[in-house]
């Protein structure tokens, strides 16, 4: 890929992401303005969106080769218990990220 | 910088400075937190043979982390330009709904207003859309000190990693697995703050459903039209207790 074309990228993901920040600003200009079926959805996405982005981002694991999915199932199990327990948010990533590169990097090679 | 919000009852000092005080607190977690992610970000980018540049730039236009880590497989990628814009369109259409929450909260503050939509990343919503601003305090520059520091804390994060990563001698296979490990903190938190987990599970469940279908590379358009099918069929199903005594404006 050319630096035109890496910049190219960089800026469509700039401008989609702009996009979505501006959007309801731009659709919905008052209070008066937005529908009750917006702010509805605006309540429930959320929480969908981001078990959405966790499913995203383990969409490659193959379960029937490799190491099964078992690193990143480990991983993932140990980021949310230590979310869990102590709400740190940097401890828990840093936790499961650390245990999953040990894990790759030294049992599952 | 526009300071068309000078009302207040201002003793010696600046309502800027006074709101920065205030608000440099609420920031002091994403400090660390950017920091991590923005160095892992950097380091990522540049075991991925890119210059510390590609990491500060990025990081300072696109400012939302997880589709930062997504665009540096695009760049390796075959020229994709419109995947990209889906892309980035698809996984920050969240964004769209923090939208909707801000629009009373980030109108009417001048200048700062574009740029408080421009910067609007998960947490910058987060902490302006929680946070007790006391009455005497700006609320358009405590807005906009939250937003530049999470911006500058992610920058300033994403450059060292990527000035640092060179130095790195130690293997960085996995590294990129910090992504997942932001979305399933995020996901827990979120989990646990909920009364009821009907939409957490209709997002886990529908994607999973999808991608069986699909497959992960046809799946993702599916999956958001399915979630907002199902919301849409189902709003009282989904519909949340009424639990807020905020919106009586309507």
């Amino acid at each position: 890929m050319s630096l035109t074309e890496q910049i190219i990228t960089v800026l469509m993901v700039v401008a989609a992401t702009s996009l979505t920040r501006f959007l309801s600003f731009a659709l919905f200009p008052t209070p008066e303005h937005t529908p009750n079926f917006v702010r509805y959805l605006g309540k429930v996405l959320p929480a969908a969106v981001f078990g959405f982005l966790v499913v995203y981002c383990l969409r490659g694991v193959e379960l029937t080769g490799g190491s099964h999915g078992l690193p990143e199932a480990a991983a993932v199990a140990v980021t949310a218990f230590i979310q869990a327990r102590t709400h740190q948010m940097l401890l828990a990533i840093g936790g499961g990220t650390a245990l999953y590169m040990l894990l790759v990097q030294l049992v599952f090679r | 910088m526009s300071t068309e919000t000078t009302n207040s009852t201002s003793p010696s000092m600046h309502p800027a400075w006074r709101a920065l005080q205030t608000a440099f607190p609420y920031t002091m977690p994403i400090f660390a937190g950017f920091l991590l992610i923005g160095i892992a970000y950097g380091v990522f980018m540049n075991a991925s043979g890119f210059s510390f540049i590609y990491p500060a730039l990025m990081s300072l236009l696109i400012f939302a982390g997880s589709v930062e880590f997504l665009t540096v497989p695009m760049l390796l990628a075959p020229f994709n330009p419109l995947h990209a814009f889906l892309v980035a369109l698809i996984v920050n259409a969240r964004h769209i709904f923090y939208g909707i929450s801000m629009l009373e909260k980030y109108r009417g503050h001048g200048l700062k207003t574009p740029y408080l939509i421009y910067g609007m990343c998960d947490e910058s919503f987060s902490i302006n859309f929680t946070a007790k601003i006391p009455a005497d305090i700006d609320k358009g520059w405590f807005f906009f000190w939250v937003t530049l520091l999470n911006h500058l804390y992610w920058v300033g994060g994403a450059t060292v990693g990527g000035l640092c990563g060179s130095l790195l001698t130690f293997d960085t296979r996995g590294l990129d697995f910090v992504l997942t490990a932001m979305f399933v903190s995020i996901f827990t938190e979120q989990w646990l703050l909920e009364e009821r987990h009907q939409s957490s599970l209709a997002g886990i469940a529908i994607s999973l459903l999808c991608l069986m279908l699909w497959g992960p590379e046809q799946y993702l358009v599916p999956t958001l039209l399915a979630i907002f099918a199902v919301f849409a069929l189902g709003r009282h199903y989904f519909a949340p207790a009424r639990k807020e005594p905020e919106h009586v404006t309507d």
